[in-house]
């Protein structure tokens, strides 16, 4: 039995009269890669953002590994240092380097020493591919590049589980790749992610499981093979053809397990 | 009384008037700053204490102000006029300040402190290591506005007996009979102290600039 990071249990949350999400439960096990999939609105992103305590939740719990995070006195910068979080726009510290965005939180969070943070954030952009770009300020960057450099920022805190919020679609499609390979790249590792993506050949190659939501609510959560190829709701097959139709021409670009090895 | 003779007791001034200048601005910075993060995080009470600060010092002429806070200042504490003006100067200033730190702050974006807080910065590393070096940078420009602002205002410490220039200029005009040869003499320091200043702030606009950002 794979040990469980993550588990979520009956998490609810609410904006004014709109649920955003709905009784959701969701468990991540060690070294599982976790696709959210979903028409945009469903409240995707605010999991993730109620995942990493940057939203509070109305009701519900949350585990991480053995720690209920969302018990009262629990300190949420300390939760947040062991969950790493990508998002669509990038964010980079527009002020830093590259190699001092990905410094920043092992020196200031961790308090390790510059010269072994800079070790460290070298390793880290080397494991994206970016090691000759350290310098380079965030303006001096590619998307990929950029959110590649996000990546290894979040990588530098050694977190338990990374999650990816959209990563890939603030993209030029040319760019789209670079980005799903590092991902493919940690998956294949052993990093335990949740993924919200509309990139379906990164679901499909990638995902050890997918989860369909739908307004505010989990439809249905199964293998690639299973939800793609032998959906139970119709919902699920609707939004999978729409999706398919709208972001087929993705799916070429696509990592495949043949261009990994 | 010769014109250099003129010049150069005008000019004796400019040490009072770049030292009151020197304590206003800094001193303005520091309350603008905290101001600033006060009425951005501070929560709703303390927000908006910081804001009716802001509205009623921006609301009120420089010189009524001086009046009232000189008489506040001296009358509470044994304090040389030089010193309280001085103070009250940072204390006008700082409400403006408050407001070019606040859009400063404000225009770093949510993101940044997303991100930051993301990687497990508390809000307080987050304002120190991210937010703050960013609106820094982008409060040069209206920041070096204000500060020629108060290289011109530092002349109303005149008004409590300050022996800055233009206290200086009055003096030596009135008593050679040449009040716009003195007067002229001090319009030429002011400017240029005000423009060193602009030059100044502009260099160092250019050496703090993040690439292709």
């Amino acid at each position: 039995m794979k040990k469980t990071i993550l588990r979520i249990e009956n998490v609810s949350k609410i904006y004014g009269e709109t649920v955003v999400l709905k009784d959701i439960s969701l468990e991540v096990k060690e070294g599982d890669n976790v696709v959210l999939i979903g028409p945009s609105g469903t409240g995707k992103s605010t999991l993730l953002r109620c995942i990493n305590q940057l939203t509070s939740i109305d009701s519900g719990r949350i585990w991480l590994d053995d720690q209920e995070i969302t018990a009262p006195g629990v300190n949420h910068d300390k939760v947040r240092q062991h969950i790493g979080m990508v998002f669509q726009d990038f964010l980079l510290f527009n002020h830093l380097t590259a190699l001092d965005n990905v410094m920043v939180g092992p020196v200031r969070v961790l308090g390790m020493s510059k010269e072994d943070a800079r070790k460290k954030a070298l390793w880290e952009l080397e494991r994206v591919g970016l090691a000759d770009r350290a310098g380079h300020y965030p303006g001096q960057l590619s998307g990929g590049q950029k959110q590649r450099v996000a990546i290894a920022r979040a990588l530098a805190m050694d977190p338990r589980i990374m999650l990816f919020d959209e990563p890939t679609s603030a993209l030029d499609p040319e760019l789209i790749g670079e980005v799903l390979e590092v991902m493919a790249k940690l998956a294949k590792e052993g990093m335990t992610m949740v993924v919200v993506t509309h990139e379906m050949g990164f679901a499909r190659e990638v995902a050890d499981s997918i989860v369909f939501m739908e307004k505010g609510l989990v439809v249905e959560e199964g293998a690639p093979n299973d939800i793609f190829y032998r959906p139970k709701f119709e919902r699920t097959r609707a939004f999978l053809w729409k999706i398919t139709e709208l972001y087929g021409e993705h799916d070429k670009d696509a990592p495949r397990k043949e261009d990994e090895e | 009384m010769a014109f250099l003779d003129i010049v150069v007791y005008i000019l004796k001034g400019i040490g009072v008037t770049v030292a009151v200048t020197l304590i206003a601005l800094p001193l303005g910075l520091v309350i603008g700053v905290l101001l600033a993060l006060v009425r951005i995080y501070g929560g709703r009470v303390f927000s908006q204490v910081a804001g009716v600060y802001s509205t009623v010092m921006r609301g009120l002429p420089p010189i009524v102000l001086l009046f009232i806070l000189y008489f506040i200042i001296a009358g509470s504490i044994n304090i040389s006029p030089f010193w309280a003006g001085s103070i009250s100067l940072a204390i006008i200033s700082s409400s403006y300040q408050m407001e070019i730190f606040r859009g400063a702050v404000l225009s770093v974006g949510e993101g940044q402190e997303m991100a930051a807080r993301a990687i497990g910065m508390s809000r307080i590393q987050t304002i120190r290591y991210i937010i703050l070096p960013q609106a820094m940078r982008l409060a040069i420009p209206p920041w070096s506005n204000e500060a020629a602002t108060v290289v011109k205002d530092s002349s109303l410490v005149y008004a409590l007996g300050v022996a800055e220039v233009l206290r200086r200029a009055q003096f030596v005009g009135a008593r050679t009979y040449k009040p716009l040869m003195a007067f002229g003499i001090a319009a030429l320091i002011y400017f240029g102290l005000v423009y060193l200043t602009s030059f100044a702030l502009s260099e160092l606009e250019r050496k703090t600039r993040i690439p292709a950002f």
